[in-house]
């Protein structure tokens, strides 16, 4: 498979020039080039926006086709997918695609690669666009072979008619009929008919990961590279008061030293020589430094009593009519701050060009957003900032990629003409990343007597979990820090109701009075931003651990009170489907052992999950053993079963490893969890069984499933420690010290 | 002037010997097979074998080497195929971002060397050093297994 990742401006026109030669074709186009958008029809995700075919498709002389997409690689197999569903709908086989991702001279804009939406944006929109260049290249065969459209069938990109004339694609002068818009009136295949879509396809960039071939950005060498390194601050307010460069600046292999107001940068010949260099500066640096962060202990206590900048009313849904409540039940919920943690630190390189381009390779999620957002920082063009996607260590949200290609393109800027590539130091990375938000959510229901909800009400208490560069310097670390500083705009809880931090705050069950009231506080004590799942993972903990207490209040089992209110059948079925896959039914509990279970939607619009989880706790220790762990996924019609497989289990895997070990600890003045020792994640010897069903729904809609099983798995470990203790843990991370305290304050 | 030899063959450096092996190998000798990963030996993500042995390169001094055999992932191939273990990690999809693979693939290869045919448990304990963000664990553990089923 050729996965060809940002070639060079050169390598893209050499592969792709010979479609200037332009050609008159028959076809009607029945959008004229003058209609207004508003008045064009709605077209398949990004397609919309981005109308024209040859956007996205290109069919190239050499036998191949190049995909162009704004969605990136994270390691979700996302690149995988969408190459499957061209390679379906254009007839041709998958090692045919040449892929570029993420390249803003390149590719459409696509936005963020984020909120399990490529499935629904992008691979919608390359499934559109394939099957209509399909459709093109076939008119365009029967008009030269002078054969009818019906009597065309294609294999690997060879047209043949019933008549025995022939041609391929790659012969077919295409020229400039796929420059021409998306009609969203071509039909795709039926599913019988597809090769790769629902088959458990190989990824396209893991073998060369697997044998030492050059896939990262890390990994990518241009002849001459510099190595950047940054001081950053002792803690997010200090002010740099002064510092010896002169020291930093004669030291071995140091090419510049850069200072702008608090921001601290070496660039020198090897990383080694950078890093001394940076070391250097900080042991002479000495900065203004402010004590005014609440500490881990005093988190919770400062969410609840800071005043909001918007109290949300999420969902509104008073009862109408009924009986006054028999009883009420109540309970408060809470999560720490987290951390994305990617294993790699985050990297990038930048050159400023002698055309005054500034080139950036990065792993961010939001190339063009990113872009933006830099260049106002350096006070450049907006076109004269090009980043190009490479890949990276898995990032899980907004974690410090952006701030890597912002710190690159700042020490480029000292060296014109030179590649600067930079990568942070652990420390740099725990320390300084935009964490998941610490949130507080309050539920309370009204019971009739029986224990069934008359009306149900949540409330949480969140910081942003939203501060991507969006265009702006100002969401940029450095950009802050510099002589003339750029100010963090105001944070928004962005989307709509139901998904920022209040991401699946509104429960899928269908309650007689449902309320739902989100504290949004743009305060940030600790730096925060999207963290997979945003404010879904607690919420959907605090929801599922919220109705485990009901359904044992009412004495009724767990599955059948959630499907007392749960209406969608998708959702009633993918509840059921994990439960016997757990064997719910016929478990019986032992000594020590107990069970749970947690379900979501998705945003309540993408994909489905439930989890299912037995565990033992030792009440000695307080430690929890997770026995074995199912799920079900339903994320409409599957394209790579082993992709979503793969996808669910990470979730519940990284899922559990928050759930059970991680908190970011902090004093009054700084962060410190800065390792893998003072923030501890889940090992292999902790990590469960996992049994994934997956239902398939040919035919429907991509859900997206990447940030599916983080919520169901954090309420079905803690439903299952209250079903093998008896005792309610309502504060993750449920830590063995946390677990024995609890124990022993109920004994 | 450090001399070792690097996948089976010689090679010698004059870079300073203090020198993190990880920067050389990564630098001087454009090994992709071993990753920065946190600078203190807490992650496994530039785990190479040094006579066979599991070393965590990052913070190893080049000096460390001088007269022994490195071997990094890509010394691990078969020519130009893929070796059983770099197979079954291909089989067995076995990763999700790739990052932390090379780690693995190292760590497991040096516990098959001195355990042809490890249990499940074996498996997690050689490699619970390693660590793994994405949450692939079970895929690496499979993958792990299936070699050492087919040696």
């Amino acid at each position: 498979m050729t996965l060809k990742i940002n070639p060079t401006r050169r390598d893209f026109l050499q592969s792709t020039g010979y479609l200037t030669l332009a050609f008159a074709i028959p076809l009607e186009d029945a959008l004229s080039q003058g209609t207004p958008v508003s008045a064009k029809p709605r077209l398949a995700g990004d397609l919309n926006s981005t109308r024209t075919l040859s956007a996205w498709l290109r069919v190239n002389a050499n036998q191949t086709v190049t995909l162009m997409v704004g969605k990136v690689e994270l390691g979700q197999g996302i690149l995988t997918a969408v190459s499957q569903i061209c390679a379906d709908e254009l007839d041709i086989d998958l090692q045919r695609i040449q892929l570029i991702s993420g390249d803003t001279a390149l590719v459409p804009n696509e936005g963020v690669t984020a909120g399990s939406f490529s499935m629904p944006y992008c691979a919608t929109a390359v499934q559109q666009a394939s099957a209509e260049v399909r459709a093109i290249l076939l008119q365009l065969a029967a008009d030269k072979l002078k054969q009818p459209t019906a009597s065309l069938s294609v294999k690997d990109g060879l047209i043949q008619s019933t008549s025995g004339a022939q041609i391929a694609y790659w012969d077919l002068v295409v020229g400039e009929a796929l420059n021409r818009e998306a009609t969203g009136l071509v039909k795709f295949k039926p599913a019988s008919e597809y090769r790769y879509i629902g088959r458990p396809v190989q990824r396209i960039d893991l073998t060369p990961k697997m044998l030492g071939q050059s896939m990262f950005l890390q990994e990518h060498r241009p002849a001459g590279m510099l190595f950047g390194h940054i001081v950053r601050p002792p803690t997010y307010q200090a002010k740099l008061l002064s510092v010896n460069l002169a020291l930093a600046q004669r030291m071995p292999g140091v090419v510049k030293v850069v200072r702008n107001g608090s921001f601290l940068g070496i660039v020198a010949k090897r990383e080694g020589q950078a890093l001394a260099a940076a070391k250097a500066l900080t042991a002479t640096a000495k900065w203004k430094v402010e004590k005014v962060l609440p500490g881990d202990d005093g988190i919770f206590d400062w969410l609840r009593k800071t005043t909001p900048n918007k109290i949300i009313q999420t969902k509104v849904q008073p009862r109408v009519g009924g009986p006054v409540p028999a009883k009420t039940m109540q309970a408060t919920y809470y999560r720490p701050y987290h951390m994305h943690a990617s294993i790699g630190t985050s990297s990038a390189m930048a050159t400023l060009g002698e055309d005054g381009v500034m080139l950036i390779q990065t792993h961010s999620q939001s190339v063009f957003e990113t872009a933006l957002a830099i260049s106002k920082m350096l006070g450049m063009a907006p076109d004269k900032v090009r980043c190009q996607h490479m890949q990276g260590s898995g990032c899980y949200g907004h974690n410090l990629a952006d701030d890597a290609a912002a710190d690159a393109a700042l020490l480029a800027a000292a060296v014109p003409g030179k590649t600067v590539r930079l990568q942070y130091t652990r420390e740099q990375e725990h320390l300084w990343e935009p964490y998941g938000s610490a949130m507080v959510i309050q539920t309370q229901a009204g019971l009739d007597e029986q224990g069934n909800v008359l009306d149900w009400d949540l409330q949480l208490w969140s910081t942003p979990h939203g501060t991507r560069p969006s265009g702006e310097p100002g969401n940029l670390l450095s950009a802050r820090y510099l002589a003339k500083p750029f100010a963090m705009p105001l944070p928004v809880n962005a989307g709509g109701p139901n998904y920022a931090a209040d991401r699946n705050a509104i429960a899928l069950y269908d309650f007689p009075g449902h309320k739902v009231l989100t504290h949004f506080i743009t305060e940030m004590p600790l730096r925060a931003s999207s963290t997979r799942g945003l404010g879904a993972y607690a919420n959907v903990f605090a929801i599922e651990s919220f109705i485990d207490e009901l359904a044992v209040a009412a004495q009724v089992d767990p599955v059948e009170y959630r499907l007392r209110y749960l209406k969608d059948d998708r959702a009633r079925e993918a509840l059921v489907k994990a439960a016997e896959k757990f064997g719910w039914a016929s478990w019986r509990k032992t000594e020590g052992r107990g069970r749970g279970i947690g379900f979501a939607r998705y945003k309540n619009i993408a994909g489905y999950c439930a989890v299912a989880m037995e565990v033992e706790v030792n009440r000695q220790t307080g430690r929890i053993r997770v026995i074995r762990a199912v799920a079900s996924s339903d994320t409409g019609q599957v394209v790579n079963p082993d992709g979503v497989m793969n996808q669910i289990e990470g979730g519940m895997i990284q899922s559990l490893s928050w759930s059970l070990k991680e908190e970011v600890k902090f004093d009054d003045t700084k962060v410190l969890s800065s390792d893998w020792n003072s923030y501890p994640i889940l090992t292999f010897s902790e990590v469960p069984p996992i049994d994934v069903v997956l239902i398939d729904r040919p035919g429907s809609p991509f859900l997206g499933t990447g940030e599916a099983s983080q919520g169901p798995t954090s309420a079905a470990l803690a439903n299952a420690v209250f079903d093998a203790t008896g005792v309610r843990f309502r504060r993750l991370p449920l830590t063995p010290e946390r677990i024995k305290e609890g124990l022993d304050k109920a004994a | 002037m450090i001399s070792f030899k690097l996948n089976g063959k010689p090679v010698r450096t004059t870079v300073p010997e203090a020198t993190p092996l990880l920067e050389v190998l990564a630098h001087d000798f454009q090994m992709n097979g071993c990753k920065f990963g946190c600078g203190k030996s807490q992650c496994s993500a530039c785990l190479v074998m040094v006579d066979g042995n599991p070393v965590r390169s990052c913070m190893a001094p080049l000096s460390a080497v001088a007269g022994r055999s490195v071997t990094t992932l890509e010394g691990l191939m078969n020519g130009d195929k893929p070796s059983r273990l770099q197979q079954a990690f291909i089989d067995e999809q076995a990763a999700q971002c790739g990052y932390c693979t090379s780690g693995m693939i190292v760590q497991a290869q040096a516990l098959l060397d001195r355990n042809p045919k490890p249990s499940d448990a074996e498996v997690r304990t050689a490699l619970d050093g390693n660590l793994c963000r994405c949450g692939a664990h079970n895929r690496i553990v499979r993958a792990v297994l299936r070699a050492a089923q087919g040696a």
